[in-house]
C-alpha cells in the first residue's frame, strides 16, 4: 500500500511538473493541443492525488503502524475519527491535503474557464507551479508513505487535539488557504497573457469568496476549539499560527472590496493584483509558519526541517508576483481617478488602507522575534498589548467605517445628503454610546467604542434594507436584485455581532481563581460556586476527574464540572466546563487543578463572559451572508457570457 | 508489491492516455494555433466592460435616488454625465460593430 501510495504522489509530480513546463511552452509559442494536454494533466493530478489521500486515510483507519506517519500521530486506543484526523494531524498528511485541495480547485476552475482559452493557457502553469512545489516535498522532502517494521503501539495523537472541532477547524483553513491560489494564479494568469480585462475577476469572483468563508469559519470553529480545549479561558491569544491564519483573510477581505471599485468604476486594477499576491503569499507564509516549527506556537505540533525549502518557494512567489505586476504595469494603469473623497469608492479605500494595515502590523508582531534572533540572536516576543493596540487603532475605525460605507453614494456625495442619510444611525450610536456610558459601561474606553459604533453600524444595516424594500418592492426582490451589495451587509451584521462578543467577552469579563477544598465556594459576577467533591472520569483512552460545583446566580441553578483528563500514551489535558446563560448570551467558564496530595483540594479559575456567544452566532450569520452574495444570479451570468462573446472574437477569423 | 506496481502501472497508463489525448484524437490538425484575442477584439471587450460600467452606474444611481441617498440636486448633476458616457460608449460599440459585419461569429467564452 506504501508503495501505490508513493507511485501515486510520484505520478501526481510528474502530472504537475508537466502542466507547469509543457504549459509553459505551449503558453508561450501558441500551441493549442499542448496547452490542452498540459490542461489535462492538472486535471489528471487530482484522481491521482486522491488515491494517495485514500490510502493514507485507509492506513489511518487500520492504525497499520508500519507508517511512519500513522505511528507517530495515532495509537491503537485513539477512536477511529480521531484517528482519521491525524490526516492533518502532522506535516507530511497536511502537505498532503494541500496538494489534495490545490488539484481539485485548480481542475475544476480550469475546466470550469476551459473557454477562455487565452487566459487558461497561462493560467495552467501557474497552478502547475505551486502544485509542483508541495507534490516535490511529499515525493522528496516530507512523505507520508515512509515505512517501518511493525513493532510497538503508535505514539498517539496530542491530547489538545483529541476534541471533535479538531475534525472540521484545519481542513476549513486548508480549504481556505490553498482557495487563495485560484485568483492568484488566474491574476498571474492574466498578467502572462496580457489579458488585463475583467475576466480573471469574473472567473475567480466566486472562488476568491468561497475561500474567504472557508477561512473565516475555519478561524472562528478554531477559537472555540480554542476556547473549550486549551482551558486557558479565551478564545484568541495572538498566536503566531492564529495571526498566520488571520492575517491573508485580511488581505482577502480588502480584495473583495477594492475589486468592486474596478468593476464599478475601473480603477485600482494595481492593487488589486497586489492584494491577490499578497493574499497568496501570506497564506503560504501562514503553511510555512504552521509546519516549520520556526515560532514556538500551540499549533506547532510538528518541528521539521521543510522550513528552508517553504521560505525559499515563498521568496520565489513574492519575487515572481513583484516581477509580473512591475512588468504589465503599462496595461495596469487607468485613467480614471477618484473624483471626490466623500464617496462609496473613497470609503472602500480607506477601509483597504486600514485592512491592509492591520494585516502587515500582525505580520510584523509575528516576524519580529523571528528578525530578532536571526540579527540579534536574542528572541523577542511580541506580547497582547501590541497586537490590542493596533486592533483597536485600525479596527475600531473600520468597525465604523462598515457603517458609513453604505450610506454613501458612488463617484460623489454631498454634505446635505450625507447629513440626511447619517442621522438615524448617528442618533441610534449616540443613545447607545450614553445609555452605556450612565449603566457604567466607561470602564472599558475600547469596549464602549465598539458597542457605540456596532449600534451606528447596526442602524445603518436595518436603514439600508428598510429604504432598499420600500424602493424594491420586498425584501427578496431587494436581495435578489443586487445579491453582493445584500449579501455583504448579512455578512457586516455578523462582523457587528462578532464585534459586540469581542467586545463584551474581554473588555467586560469577571476573571476569579481560588484553592477550594469540598465545602467551600467561590464568587464571580453574581455567581455563587460550591465545591462538593471529586467524581472519576473514563473514556475510550483516557481516565480522569471532574470536579463538581454546584452553581447559583442570577436566578439561576446549575452544575459545572471542570477536571482533568490523562492518557497513558500523550499525557494530560485541561476539561473545562462551560455553562452557556441563554438570557444573557454569556458563559460562565471553569477549569481545575487538582493540588498533588492534598485530600481533594482544587485550584478552581471561574471566567464570567458576557456576550460570549454572540461570537460563534456570528459564524451563522457570517456564512448566511456569504451564501447569499456567492449564489448566482441567472441575469447577471447571461450579462456577463453577452460580454465575453460579443468581445472574444479571436485572432485570424 | 505484486498488485501495488499493477496498479500503479495501470494508473500511469491511464494517466499519460489522459494527457496525450489532445494528440491523439487531432493528430495533424489544419491549425495548431492558440487562439488570442486581436487587438480590435480587446478594445471592443474594453468597450463592453465600459459600457456594463456605465450602465450600472446609471442603475445604481437611479436606486440610491429612489432610497434618498442621493439627493434630487445631487442626482441632476450626476446623471447626465453618466448618460453621455453609456451613449459614446454604446455608439463606439456600434461603430466597432459595423466594421466586423462580415466575421463569422464566434462561439463565445462560458462564464462558470
Amino acid at each position: 500500500m506504501a508503495y501505490l501510495g508513493r507511485a501515486a504522489l510520484l505520478l501526481a509530480f510528474g502530472l504537475v511538473a508537466y502542466a507547469l513546463v509543457a504549459g509553459s511552452y505551449a503558453a508561450w509559442k501558441r500551441r493549442r493541443r499542448l496547452a490542452h494536454s498540459a490542461q489535462n494533466a492538472l486535471l489528471a493530478a487530482f484522481p491521482v492525488t486522491l488515491v494517495a489521500a485514500v490510502l493514507l486515510l485507509v492506513a489511518l483507519g487500520r492504525r497499520d503502524m508500519t507508517f511512519v506517519y500513522v505511528w507517530q500521530h495515532t495509537s491503537h486506543e485513539l477512536p477511529l475519527g480521531y484517528a482519521l484526523s491525524a490526516f492533518w494531524g502532522g506535516q507530511e498528511g497536511s502537505l498532503l491535503l494541500w496538494l489534495l485541495v490545490l488539484t481539485g480547485y485548480a481542475g475544476l476552475a480550469v475546466w470550469l474557464n476551459r473557454r477562455s482559452r487565452e487566459l487558461i493557457a497561462w493560467t495552467v502553469p501557474v497552478f502547475g507551479l505551486v502544485a509542483c512545489f508541495f507534490a516535490f516535498m511529499l515525493c522528496f522532502v516530507s512523505s507520508p508513505f515512509n515505512v517501518q517494521p511493525a513493532g510497538s503501539d503508535g505514539q498517539g495523537m496530542v491530547p489538545s487535539l483529541q476534541n471533535p472541532y479538531m475534525l472540521a477547524h484545519p481542513p476549513l483553513l486548508y480549504l481556505g488557504y490553498v482557495g487563495l491560489t485560484v485568483p492568484f494564479a488566474f491574476a498571474m494568469g492574466a498578467l502572462l497573457s496580457g489579458r488585463t480585462d475583467e475576466r480573471w475577476i469574473v472567473a475567480t469572483r466566486r472562488w476568491t469568496l468561497a475561500a474567504w468563508t472557508f477561512l473565516g469559519v475555519g478561524q472562528l470553529i478554531g477559537a472555540h476549539w480554542a476556547y473549550v480545549e486549551i482551558g486557558w479561558g479565551g478564545y484568541y491569544a495572538w498566536d503566531p499560527v492564529e495571526n498566520a491564519a488571520l492575517m491573508p483573510w485580511l488581505a482577502a477581505t480588502a480584495f473583495l472590496h477594492s475589486v468592486m471599485i474596478q468593476e464599478k468604476r475601473g480603477m485600482l486594477k494595481v492593487w488589486n493584483m497586489v492584494l491577490v499576491a499578497l493574499a497568496f503569499n501570506l497564506s503560504l507564509f501562514g503553511t510555512f509558519l504552521t509546519r516549520s516549527g520556526v515560532i514556538d506556537s500551540i499549533h506547532s505540533f510538528a518541528k521539521s526541517s521543510i522550513g528552508g525549502w517553504f521560505l525559499a518557494f515563498l521568496s520565489l512567489m513574492i519575487v515572481l508576483s513583484v516581477a509580473l505586476i512591475r512588468w504589465r504595469l503599462p496595461l495596469l494603469r487607468t485613467k480614471t481617478r477618484l473624483e471626490s473623497l466623500v464617496s462609496r469608492e473613497a470609503t472602500f479605500l480607506y477601509n483597504n488602507l486600514l485592512l491592509v494595515a492591520l494585516a502587515l502590523t500582525i505580520l510584523w508582531g509575528v516576524l519580529y522575534p523571528i528578525l530578532s534572533d536571526a540579527v540579534r540572536g536574542e528572541t523577542r516576543s511580541v506580547s497582547k498589548p501590541y497586537y490590542d493596540f493596533f486592533l483597536h487603532t485600525f479596527g475600531l475605525p473600520l468597525l465604523l467605517l462598515m457603517g458609513l460605507g453604505p450610506l454613501v453614494a458612488w463617484r460623489k456625495a454631498s454634505l446635505r445628503s450625507l447629513g440626511k442619510t447619517f442621522v438615524a444611525p448617528f442618533a441610534a450610536a449616540v443613545a447607545t454610546g450614553g445609555v452605556l456610558l450612565t449603566l457604567g459601561f466607561g470602564s472599558s474606553w475600547p469596549g464602549l467604542l465598539a458597542y457605540t459604533f456596532s449600534a451606528f453600524v447596526g442602524a445603518s444595516i436595518v436603514l439600508e434594507f428598510v429604504r432598499g424594500r420600500a424602493a424594491a418592492g420586498g425584501v427578496f426582490r431587494l436581495i435578489a436584485r443586487n445579491r453582493r451589495r445584500y449579501g455583504g451587509y448579512v455578512v457586516h451584521a455578523a462582523i457587528v455581532l462578532l464585534a459586540i462578543g469581542i467586545a463584551g467577552s474581554s473588555a467586560y469579563q469577571t476573571q476569579r481563581e481560588r484553592v477550594l477544598t469540598p465545602g467551600q465556594s467561590i464568587e464571580a459576577a453574581g455567581y455563587t460556586l460550591r465545591y462538593s467533591g471529586l467524581t472519576d472520569v473514563k473514556g475510550p483512552n483516557y481516565t480522569g476527574f471532574r470536579a463538581l460545583l454546584a452553581v447559583s446566580g442570577h436566578g439561576e441553578r446549575f452544575n459545572l464540572s471542570p477536571g482533568e483528563n490523562n492518557y497513558p500514551i500523550e499525557g494530560q489535558s485541561n476539561e473545562a466546563s462551560i455553562y452557556h446563560d441563554p438570557h444573557s448570551l454569556g458563559d460562565v467558564f471553569t477549569t481545575a487543578q487538582l493540588i498533588p496530595k492534598s485530600n481533594g483540594k482544587i485550584d478552581v479559575k471561574v471566567f464570567v463572559k458576557p456576550l460570549i456567544n454572540l461570537i460563534w452566532v456570528a459564524g451563522f450569520v457570517f456564512v448566511a451572508g456569504a451564501l447569499i452574495a456567492m449564489w448566482p444570479d441567472a441575469v447577471e451570468q447571461r450579462r456577463l457570457a453577452a460580454r465575453y462573446a460579443a468581445g472574444a472574437a479571436p485572432a485570424g477569423i | 508489491m505484486g498488485w501495488a506496481l499493477a496498479l500503479a502501472a495501470m494508473l500511469a497508463v491511464i494517466a499519460v492516455v489522459f494527457v496525450a489525448r489532445p494528440f491523439l484524437r487531432d493528430p495533424s490538425p489544419a491549425s495548431d494555433r492558440l487562439d488570442e484575442l486581436a487587438p480590435e477584439a480587446r478594445e471592443r471587450l474594453a468597450l463592453a466592460e465600459e459600457r456594463d460600467r456605465a450602465l450600472a452606474a446609471l442603475k445604481e444611481l437611479e436606486f440610491d435616488h429612489r432610497t434618498g441617498k442621493v439627493s434630487d440636486e445631487d442626482y441632476r448633476a450626476q446623471v447626465g454625465p453618466l448618460r453621455r458616457r453609456a451613449a459614446e460608449v454604446l455608439r463606439a460599440l456600434e461603430r466597432g460593430e459595423g466594421a466586423r459585419h462580415e466575421r463569422v461569429p464566434d462561439p463565445g467564452e462560458r462564464v462558470p
